[in-house]
């Protein structure tokens, strides 16, 4: 059993000897919307996450769990470029959205991040109406009618499952709103500019269960239409929600494999600790 | 405290896990007692002398205050009656023309330093900011006035405005900064992630986010100026009449009250009076308004 602390498979596979990028295609049988090879980020010395190559598939759930500071949420942002923000952050290797390279100098972020959406850990609706929050994104895209506006709202509240909630008071301030439906609201934000992906941030650690089962079905919902990565450091979250789940420790991919496999016989001694509730 | 003592030194050997209390029990409490009596001592005296000048001067004030005190220009030298009309008229535009130069002036450096301020340019504008929040107003009056006032050879309302407005900046670009801080970073990363700019974000999310408390700093500046004498001396220097030339001399309320004062005159120094209880009741309403209509300095939301 040599384990390396960068493998990222389980041994049994023959061609993860190197560092082969495709060593995870056995695993993922639906098609592959991002991909990340070789994926090193760094905040000034510290070296948050240290060779990650994962493949995310369409329209299924991808689980991304860990004990706290393992990195899983670092790694989500870095799949719609959400580190550019932070200056002491420096991110190597590449991330692929069909195909094509985020980090290529002549990537659109503007486009990368009306395709990649994301919602974050504690429900952040702007100041503002409810209707203004969805309709923030379209505003920025630019070019809707007020009626394409509209309908947008609509459907994209609708498919958050908040519609008849809040359907009566679409101009009453989004803070009026309870946690749960603010965690709601921000994902009807997400799908207004119609993403291809969906990038969640643990989003239910902010919610009580009944917010959480709510957002739970939602996802279950969502992925008929969307590819979903969600990071979660809830076991049972990730085995309700997802097919595939990846296990981060320190900075490292541990395993990716199906939910199903990486909870009944995780092939790593550390996996199975974390999910027997060893440490975490 | 002496129940309490007792109390512990009866339940002594009931509990083994609390100290032994003795003397030294005594004197913290007593040290306790004693730090709490002399601090609200101190506040109430300092609470006092403030409460007893606004009283003092709205007794004083009150007094003399009717319409001709706001409508009319100062009558001659020991006449009865007129009033300090064209005070209140050049503090106004005075007030106005700093607010419309200092106010867009810091906010913009309060944004800066917020949002885009990185490095050696940032700390040095933040570094002069503090500094010039220090310095004594009448440097300001002096600077204007050799640089406005000497090259003019006049003295003017617009230079008034103008060592006002320096005077505005830094504190309005601290409390601006000091808002946006505090605006959540999720709010800016929410909108970035919606594939909004750098600049949108700011200005249709962060700057929106934190109005509340911008409008308050923005307030409590113009509240300041509005009462300072010192860089008025050099600049807009005061006159008896009614003016509406801002490149002529102006008078302005706190320049009244200062040259009244100094006069032989009964009426002249019961308009100062009237006048400085304008000034206490100005600055007493804009604080209880901004208040009452912010709740603090609070950003909106969460």
């Amino acid at each position: 059993m040599v384990q390396t602390p960068t493998s990222h498979v389980t041994e049994s596979t023959e061609h993860m000897a190197d560092e082969s990028v495709n060593s995870h295609i056995a695993v993922v049988l639906a098609p592959i919307k991002m991909q990340a090879l070789n994926l090193n980020i760094y905040y000034d010395d510290n070296h948050a996450i240290n060779n990650v190559s994962i493949e995310i598939p369409e329209r299924q759930v991808t689980a991304l769990m860990g004990p706290s500071g393992c990195g899983k949420s670092t790694f989500l942002r870095a799949l719609n470029r959400m580190h550019d923000l932070t200056p002491s952050a420096r991110v190597t290797g590449i991330v692929k959205l069909d195909g094509q390279d985020i980090y290529a100098p002549d990537m659109d972020i503007v486009r990368l991040r009306q395709r990649v959406g994301m919602v974050f850990q504690r429900p952040n609706p702007f100041p503002k109406s409810i209707f203004e929050n969805v309709a923030y994104g379209l505003k920025v895209q630019g070019g809707h009618s007020a009626q394409q506006m509209k309908e947008t709202v609509e459907r994209s509240l609708r498919g958050a499952a908040l519609w008849d909630e809040v359907k009566d008071r679409l101009h009453a301030s989004a803070l009026s709103l309870s946690g749960g439906q603010q965690q709601r609201l921000c994902i009807a934000r997400a799908l207004a500019v119609e993403p291809e992906v969906i990038l969640m941030d643990e989003p239910c650690s902010a919610l009580d269960p009944i917010a959480t089962l709510k957002i739970e079905q939602l996802i279950d919902m969502l992925k008929q239409r969307y590819t979903i990565a969600i990071v979660t450091h809830n076991l049972q979250q990730a085995g309700r929600i997802s097919q595939y789940t990846g296990f981060f420790l320190t900075g490292n991919l541990i395993e990716f494999a199906p939910t199903t496999q990486i909870f009944s016989r995780p092939q790593d001694k550390r996996t199975e600790d974390f999910i027997t509730g060893r440490f975490g | 405290m002496n129940i309490r003592t007792s109390l512990a030194s009866a339940s002594k050997p009931a509990n083994p896990f609390q100290p032994d209390h003795g003397l030294l029990h005594v004197r913290r409490q007593l040290a306790n007692g004693v730090c709490i009596f002399l601090t609200t001592l101190f506040a109430v005296a300092a609470a006092t002398f403030l409460l007893y000048l606004v009283l003092y001067i709205a007794r004083q004030g009150l007094r003399f205050l009717n319409v001709a005190f706001f409508t009319q220009a100062p009558k001659a030298a020991g006449e009865l009656g007129g009033g300090v009309g064209p005070a209140i008229e050049g503090s106004l535009i005075m007030v106005g023309l700093a607010a419309l130069i200092g106010i867009p002036l810091g906010m913009a450096t309060g944004i800066y330093l917020a949002e885009y301020g990185r490095g050696f340019l940032a700390s040095t504008v933040r570094f002069l900011v503090d500094t010039l929040t220090g310095i004594p107003t009448i440097i300001f009056g002096l600077f204007i006035w050799v640089l406005i006032v000497v090259p003019a050879h006049s003295f003017s309302g617009f230079a008034g405005g103008a060592a006002l407005s320096i005077i505005m900046i830094p504190t309005v670009a601290r409390a601006t900064e000091e808002v946006l801080r505090l605006v959540p970073k999720e709010l800016r990363e929410a909108s970035i992630a919606l594939g909004a700019t750098e600049s949108r974000t700011i200005l249709r999310v962060v700057v929106p986010a934190a109005r509340a408390g911008i409008i308050t700093g923005i307030m409590l500046a113009v509240a300041r100026v509005a009462g300072e004498t010192a860089p008025l001396l050099m600049t807009a220097f005061g006159t008896p009449f009614f003016s509406t030339n801002i490149f002529r001399p102006m008078d302005a309320l706190p320049l009244r009250i200062f040259n009244s004062t100094l006069s032989p005159y009964d009426i002249d120094i019961q308009h100062a009076y009237a006048g400085s209880f304008v000034l206490i009741l100005l600055v007493i309403v804009t604080s209880l308004s901004v208040r009452w209509a912010t709740g603090g300095f609070k950003p909106r939301g969460r």
